[in-house]
């Protein structure tokens, strides 16, 4: 298989006045540099002005301006960065966060421009032709981006490149300060200066030195025939690269659908039954856009303007799918919730935003009986409209050692935090356990038959026998009691550090406590009734 | 042979099974009760019918964990210190366990809300419960064939189950680990003069009902001694 090295072919001139801008495939680069930690702090909303950097695999992938500063470098080791930068704060990478703040800058940029190629987290290509001779130049073009980027979403950091070929408008980028414009048919020269590193090849990268040969210019000077022999066809086409004529032409991306809805109610409207009258066509072409991408809406987010410019936002999830009398229900419910003291005047729009979906063949009925589940749903989210979202619970066995933090309680179709239940937790309770777990401490004294609180010493011994537990106002005698078991948890952490014995006590009345003494405090944990 | 042949206990016999077999055919069958309990309770918790418990979460527990093994749903209303994790060693399915701990003065709403879906509901009433509330949520719960457990005194509750005489085994002074508890499980129906009671093991070492094996022989270990 052999691959045809494209020549850049020069074109006809089809606009007089810019004839530089008229040559082959002109591809405009941005380049954000960086990316990784300007993601982070855009997820986080810290502040980029600090030192940080991004380590993957113990070496520092992306740093920040004030990192660089201090002599932070792309592929130091992580101990050498922070031996040069002590204030060095180092974050993990995570490729997911990348694209999904970049996103936001991809929306920004294709308000302007159409088709836009995402070459990955932190560069984007287009096409610069349409638009350059719209705003006037490429400059200006590059300039006008940028500037978007800025004023939209306070990102600074933006260069940008253009030249014949993603290649060379990549470097271009990277040379910019910030829009370096080479101009067509010139991408050769432009290139020929750089280092052979820039290939971004490890073998090449090294080997190519090696034979004599350190720039791009020099590699391109060695003729086809003779790289591809030597590096094969991957080195053939990096050799391309290297002569300024990149065959790859920009590939938009398709914009994903837009599965958003809104509403303005016109006049305002302000009863619950006539929003939710009027909403529901929007909510069918809602769950129809949803339907028509093959998903299903299972986390929803309905918002709800007032005409005093009252916002009201919230997130609804539910075990199932949500369909459209589901949604009018959610609506109906948020508005009871909102209504007198978040929301005071008439509806003047609303807006639907699915959170999470899931392919919808996840969630077609079965063909035979999921009927009781679906009623008992139906029925608990009717008690959740009375009480409200946390007023249905399911319960759900967690980590720990304490039994009230164990019993995890998932508001019902919520969905549960992922933990690790069958983590060994030492000091954690044996069977049989207490059957009422108190969900706030319940303050109890354990008296000995003097009267004085009983204690335990900094070895953890009991030198006083209990006789008496009071319960509030109620005496109770002691007759068999047991511990204490020591829980010393989380001693790296001096704020979570807790340390506690804990105690089985049996009273007169047959009743069997689980008592816990922190400090000079006893309290009951749970009751064995 | 003509039923004057039969003699008077064999015809009350007869009459007595004829009843039970059409009663059975009319009514839905009960919902499962432990096996220790099921002679208490004439056999399940019945549908429809409303039951008064003394407050204790392994009673409560065992009485779910029937229904709730059969692949029911059960709720608790308003008991926010409901020991989650011990029931679900007690058997109660937690997958199939919604718990609404705060319903304040909802309670009824909320619980009639949910004998429409739900078979057996456990309710802690929130003040004190009228007569005309218990009688119109008594025939819903006819209606709809749920079981309610009430945490409480309930008007015209099919059956009161009480326990006494608890004894915890397992800790002495100072030491040891709790192991299980003795309990007498007093049933009083409406339909019995007399109530009826059982010595059980509740809960027994691993969290559930059980019944009482007492060891045969009753040996005293010999008291060691040391020497020397």
């Amino acid at each position: 298989m052999s691959t045809r090295v494209v020549e850049p072919t020069p074109r006809v001139v089809e606009s007089p006045q810019t004839p530089r801008e008229a040559g082959g495939d002109r591809c405009l680069v941005l380049w954000f540099p960086g990316w990784p930690v300007t993601a982070w702090a855009l997820s986080e909303g810290a502040d980029v002005h600090q030192p940080l950097a991004v380590v993957v695999a113990n070496r520092v992938v992306a740093c920040s301006p004030e990192a660089s500063a201090e002599g932070v470098v792309t592929g130091q080791r992580r101990r050498e960065a922070q031996s040069r930068c002590p204030t060095l704060r180092v974050l993990p990478a995570d490729e997911a966060r990348d694209n999904r703040e970049f996103a936001a800058v991809l929306d920004c940029v294709e308000q302007l421009v159409p088709g836009v190629q995402v070459v990955r987290p932190g560069v984007c290509a287009l096409r610069s032709r349409g638009f350059a001779s719209y705003v006037g130049s490429e400059a200006e073009a590059a300039e006008v981006l940028l500037e978007s980027v800025v004023t939209t979403l306070d990102i600074a950091t933006g260069r940008a490149g253009v030249a014949d070929g993603l290649f060379a408008a990549l470097q271009a980028a990277y040379a910019g300060d910030p829009v370096r414009v080479v101009p067509s048919g010139e991408s050769a020269a432009f290139l020929a200066p750089l280092p052979v590193s820039r290939l971004g090849d490890e073998t090449l990268t090294t080997l190519l030195p090696r034979l004599g040969v350190h720039t791009l210019g020099g590699f391109a000077a060695l003729g086809p025939t003779a790289v591809r022999d030597r590096f094969g066809q991957h080195g053939l086409r990096l050799h391309t690269l290297a002569s300024g004529a990149d065959p790859r032409v920009v590939q938009p991306r398709v914009p994903p659908p837009e599965l958003v809805r809104q509403i303005a109610f016109e006049p305002p409207l302000s009863r619950i039954d006539q929003v939710a009258f009027t909403a529901r066509s929007t909510v069918e072409q809602f769950i129809a856009g949803l339907s028509a991408a093959g998903l299903a809406c299972t986390e929803l987010r309905i918002e709800f303007t007032g005409d005093l410019d009252e916002f009201v936002a919230r997130t609804w999830g539910t075990p199932g799918m949500f369909d459209a009398p589901a949604v009018v229900d959610r609506i109906r419910w948020q508005l009871q919730a909102a209504a007198g003291d978040q929301l005071g005047s008439a509806v003047t729009g609303m807006r639907l935003e699915p959170v999470v979906v899931d392919a919808l063949a996840n969630h077609v009925p079965g063909l035979f009986g999921t009927g009781t589940d679906e009623r008992v749903h139906h029925v608990l989210s009717r008690v959740q409209g009375m009480l409200g979202h946390d007023g249905v619970l399911t319960p759900r066995i967690g980590g720990g050692r304490w039994l009230a933090e164990r019993q995890e309680l998932v508001p019902w179709g919520d969905r549960p935090s992922p933990a690790s239940p069958s983590a060994p937790w030492p000091g954690s309770l044996p069977d049989p356990l207490p059957t009422t777990v108190f969900a706030e401490p319940r303050p109890v004294h354990l008296l000995t038959a003097g009267g004085r609180g009983v204690a335990v010493d900094d070895r953890g011994m009991l030198h006083d026998v209990p006789t008496q537990l009071r319960d509030g106002e109620e005496r109770r005698t002691v007759i068999g009691w047991a511990g204490p078991w020591p829980i010393d948890e989380r001693s790296w952490d001096p704020v979570r550090h807790r340390r506690a014995s804990r105690f089985q006590v049996v009273d007169g009345t047959g009743t069997a406590w689980l008592l816990v003494l922190q400090g000079s405090h006893w309290w009951a944990e749970g009751r064995y009734d | 042979m003509t039923d004057a042949d039969l003699s008077k206990g064999e015809l009350l016999e007869r009459l007595r099974a004829q009843v039970t077999s059409r009663e059975a055919r009319l009514r839905p069958s009960p919902y499962p009760a432990p096996a220790e309990l099921v002679g208490l309770l004439d056999g399940g918790l019945k549908p429809g019918a409303a039951y008064s418990l003394d407050t204790s979460g392994a009673l409560l527990a065992a009485l779910l964990a029937g229904p709730s093994a059969d692949g029911h749903w059960c709720a608790v209303v308003g008991v926010p210190e409901f020991g989650a994790e011990a029931a679900g060693h007690a058997g109660v399915v937690l997958d199939r366990l919604v718990l609404v701990p705060d319903p304040a003065d909802q309670w009824l709403a909320v619980t009639a809300a949910l004998v429409e879906a739900v078979p057996v509901v456990a309710v802690r009433p929130y003040g004190r419960v009228r007569e005309a509330d218990a009688a119109r949520l008594a025939s819903r719960l006819r209606d709809r064939g749920s079981v309610l457990l009430v945490d409480g005194a309930w008007p015209r509750a099919e059956a009161r189950v009480t326990l006494g005489e608890a004894c915890w085994s397992g800790v002495g002074p100072g030491h040891g680990y709790l192991n299980s508890r003795e309990v007498t499980v007093t049933v009083s129906s409406r339909r019995l003069p007399a109530a009826r009671s059982v010595r059980l093991v509740l809960p027994s070492p691993d969290g559930r009902l059980a019944p009482i094996d007492r060891p045969v022989v009753a040996e005293p270990a010999a008291v060691l001694r040391a020497v020397g």
